[in-house]
């Protein structure tokens, strides 16, 4: 056989494919999906303690939210998926037994903790000083401040960066096959992984490839979507219609303070 | 445009001898102010001599190192600072309206979040706010979408929708283009003439001149003239506020 068919049918056996595709579908898909689901929801929760901490006055709030975002952002996650899979399991056996599934929910939703607690604290800083003394001087307390009016503008600066966080945990998420799943745990790396052990070629891998892409890319434009809108605001500018007030505000939907003037574009 | 119903029962207000310094910059150095109640007192200065400083004082966005607040002739430094400022509604140079939210929206959030009024009181609350301040088509745009001028008399419709006593203006009209001005000042003078007891820092002479009942001139954290209109802007005493008004007027 010519090396260049060889090359063809190991990357584009479509029997191998077809094997493996009803098992990626119905068990690799899921399994990515709620792996990376969950992991961003509670790596979004504990990321805005850590962001809270983070910019927090009080140095026993700081300091450990430092050093947590330092290991965690600085260790592979490979090494940190193992570390915690591995290294909890007794802990993980007495609460929910011998499945290392959460605890791979747990490793990922930990690393990426670390990444979106950084996100968010940018985001935070970012808003002016004077967004919360607005606040404070209607009567909120700094709590009520930062939960109505700080953050939810500084999380709508970072979406961006929030949504890049999501296609990396989609990415990493294959590393929690690792931790030894069972059969119907397996994400879509793992599933194509064993196809290609079995079928002896790298179609099913290809396969998985083709999902994850077919993931991330549309994320990778979303994020560029939402960073266009949230960088040039709504399409509509309304212009003031009132007789004795005739100027014009353009700072679009990014919470800069406008003085009247158009921002330079 | 009237702002009568906005007004609570207004109380006096005193500065005494408020002293305040970051690190070792000393910027107030014993201010005193006095407003009564149901008046305007519009504090004049250069730049840089504590107007602003002295004017968050008052609400204690900033707290003073030694000096009293007196509403009604009562200390306001014991009482919790965030009820404080709920009696003590200010207006900021930036207007600090908060963008991601609708103007509407912009006034109900305190008064949902502190006042505890259901969403529909206020709702009503607000509109009838945005009423007065001539903003009632505005209600659901966002404050980007507003002009300066448009914005500033959103950020006082949401100050009184709070029914504060005293009422605190921050170069209310610095950062407004010129043609803007005027409206943002008439809301102002209305509410000055409603009762309302103000403290206006301000470049507007004009302004202090026809509106307040008292100027005050602080220049290097020091309260040095204060008086009525006439007789500060006329037969100024203190040397240096001669040579401030030579400049500005």
């Amino acid at each position: 056989m010519d090396p260049l068919s060889t090359l063809w049918e190991t990357f584009f056996d479509w029997d191998s494919m077809r094997e493996a595709l009803p098992e990626m579908l119905t068990v690799g898909l899921p399994n990515t999906l709620i792996l990376a689901v969950s992991a961003a929801l509670l790596g979004s929760v504990l990321g805005m303690l850590l962001a809270i901490a983070g910019i927090s006055r009080t140095r026993w709030l700081r300091w450990p939210a430092r050093v947590y975002t330092d290991v965690f952002r600085g260790l592979p996650a490979a090494a940190t998926i193992l570390l915690i899979g591995v290294g909890l399991a007794p802990l993980g056996m007495q609460v929910w037994g011998p499945n290392p599934y959460p605890l791979g929910v747990l490793a990922l939703s930990l690393i990426a903790a670390a990444y979106i607690g950084e996100i968010f604290r940018s985001g935070i800083q970012s808003v002016e000083a004077a967004q919360l003394e607005g606040a404070r001087a209607l009567g909120f307390s700094w709590g009520e401040a930062m939960r109505l009016v700080i953050v939810p503008q500084g999380v709508r600066r970072v979406l961006p960066a929030w949504v890049n966080q999501l296609i990396a945990l989609i990415k990493d998420s294959s590393l929690v096959y690792f931790l030894g799943l069972v059969a119907s745990q397996r994400e879509l790396f793992r599933i194509g992984q064993d196809y290609a052990a079995t079928t002896g070629n790298e179609s099913a891998l290809l396969l998985a490839g083709l999902f994850y892409l077919a993931l991330t890319v549309p994320l990778t434009h979303a994020v560029n979507w939402i960073d266009r809108r949230l960088r040039q605001g709504r399409s509509v500018a309304v212009a003031p219609d009132d007789a004795d007030d005739a100027g014009l505000a353009l700072a679009g939907e990014t919470g800069l303070p406008t003085t009247g003037r158009r921002d330079p574009r | 445009m009237s702002t009568t119903a906005t007004t609570a029962t207004s109380v006096s207000l005193a500065v005494r001898d408020v002293h305040l310094a970051f690190g070792a910059h000393q910027v107030l150095r014993g201010a005193d102010l006095d407003v009564a109640r149901g008046g305007t007192t519009c504090v004049i200065g250069p730049s840089g001599s504590g107007k602003s400083t002295l004017l968050r004082t008052i609400n204690r966005l900033i707290e003073p190192d030694r000096g009293d607040v007196l509403l009604d002739g009562r200390s306001v430094l014991r009482d919790d600072p965030d009820a404080l400022r709920q009696r003590i509604g200010m207006v900021f140079q930036q207007f600090n309206l908060f963008p991601h939210m609708t103007v509407l929206r912009n006034i109900t959030l305190a008064l949902r979040k502190l006042k505890k009024l259901s969403e529909d009181e206020a709702v009503q609350v607000a509109r009838a706010q945005l009423e007065l301040v001539g903003l009632a088509a505005k209600a659901d745009a966002r404050p980007a979408h507003l002009s300066g001028g448009q914005q500033q008399r959103v950020a006082i419709a949401r100050a009184l929708a709070l029914r504060p006593q005293v009422m605190l203006f921050d170069e209310a009209t610095s950062a407004l283009d010129p043609e803007l001005v005027k409206g943002v000042l008439a809301v102002m003078a209305d509410l000055s003439a409603a009762g309302m007891t103000m403290v206006v820092v301000t470049h507007e002479m004009g302004f202090a001149r026809e509106v307040a009942d008292t100027v005050a001139f602080i220049d290097r954290g020091v309260v040095l003239e204060a008086g009525e209109p006439a007789a500060v802007f006329e037969t100024p005493e203190h040397p240096r506020l001669r040579r401030f008004l030579s400049q500005v007027l």
